[in-house]
């Protein structure tokens, strides 16, 4: 298992394509805390998945005034496809070229199967991590981390 | 590990003896096929185990995905104002195929219920706060999918095959009986 970033570390920059013609950049949603959720693959096949969780529960971050994008290394047609088919409201962020780039950099890339860990960041408002959890692969994680980690963040 | 942020109470749904030495809690969804699964293995396993556990049902509607999952679960709410939650929980899960306001309607007939009160109760979202908290609480407690059982307290991260619940269970069981001793 890699190690992931831990608390305390700068949040890595990073833009990703999060719509067929539009980027994303952490430093654009400086002053909120974000949350990132690295995840294998768009299409995992339950329901209630966890991006499918996170949606439902949205509600729940924004009250922090927090930022969800989630991330895996599929395309942005796929990411498209796959928001359209669950409902999705927050951003598919596509860390598809170069491949895992920003995937690494959080050292949640699982080099062997070429996709991402199931990884989670909240980033404060000024961009340092403020707590983060590798899951193992075939888990999804819950929101209770999460939750609980912006609830300690500092008002 | 994962744990139940709301202990078992009075407030909830339970079937067996609440003193039972084994608690199965699932959150599920009406309109989950994979709870729809879950549902005769649950009946399986409360028939072997009988009186050393219980199951308590709490809601988590993934509303983004299943259109009447939040209907359906005020649907049994509302039977449960009247007595007749595991009536209603169980017909649900028997007719998962045909669900919309018109099964809803006759199923509530069906357990002598006003279709009338149903439809009031539906409208005025009377039971809505009530599944919202059970689902807030299944978040903290880290329901990540549904269904997601807990075994005294416990997230069962395995499947929830008959053999793999029941495992985990006997489990919790013979810790019990070792701990008399």
């Amino acid at each position: 298992m890699p190690n992931i970033l831990p608390a305390g570390k700068t949040a890595p920059e990073f833009s990703l394509p999060v719509t067929p013609d539009q980027k994303l950049s952490l430093s654009e949603l400086r002053g909120k805390p974000v949350i990132l959720a690295f995840y294998p693959a768009d299409w995992s096949p339950v329901c209630g998945d966890q991006m499918a969780l996170y949606n439902e529960i949205l509600s729940e971050f924004q009250k922090h005034g927090a930022e969800l994008i989630g991330i895996s290394v599929d395309g942005v047609w796929c990411h498209e496809a796959f928001a359209k088919d669950r409902h999705l409201h927050f951003p598919l962020a596509a860390d598809f070229e170069p491949k895992g780039e920003v995937a690494r950099s959080y050292g949640a890339y699982r080099a062997e199967e070429g996709v991402c860990e199931r990884a989670l960041f909240v980033i404060d408002r000024n961009g340092v991590i403020a707590w983060s959890y590798l899951s193992p692969v075939a888990i999804n994680p819950g929101a209770d981390g999460i939750l609980q980690a912006l609830e300690n963040l500092p008002k | 590990m994962s744990a139940l942020s709301i202990p078992v109470s009075a407030e909830d749904h339970i079937q067996g003896d609440p003193a039972a030495d084994c608690t199965l809690v699932e959150y599920g969804d009406y309109q989950c096929p994979y709870c729809g699964q879950a549902y005769p293995i649950v009946k399986k396993l409360q028939k072997h185990l009988g009186k050393r556990l219980s199951f308590v049902f709490r809601n988590f509607p993934l509303t983004q995905l299943h259109p009447w999952a939040e209907s359906a679960a005020e649907v049994a709410e509302f039977a449960a104002a009247n007595g007749k939650f595991w009536q209603m929980h169980d017909l649900l899960y028997e007719n998962q195929a045909r669900f919309g306001n018109a099964l809803f309607v006759e199923l509530s007939e069906n357990l002598d219920l006003l279709p009338s009160q149903l439809q009031a109760a539906v409208t005025e979202g009377t039971y809505h706060a009530r599944v919202r908290a059970d689902f807030a609480g299944g978040v903290r407690s880290g329901v990540n999918g549904t269904p997601t059982f807990f075994i005294n307290g416990n997230r069962h991260d395995g499947s929830f095959d008959f053999d793999s619940l029941n495992d985990a269970i006997e489990q919790i069981l013979s810790q019990r009986t070792h701990a008399r001793r």
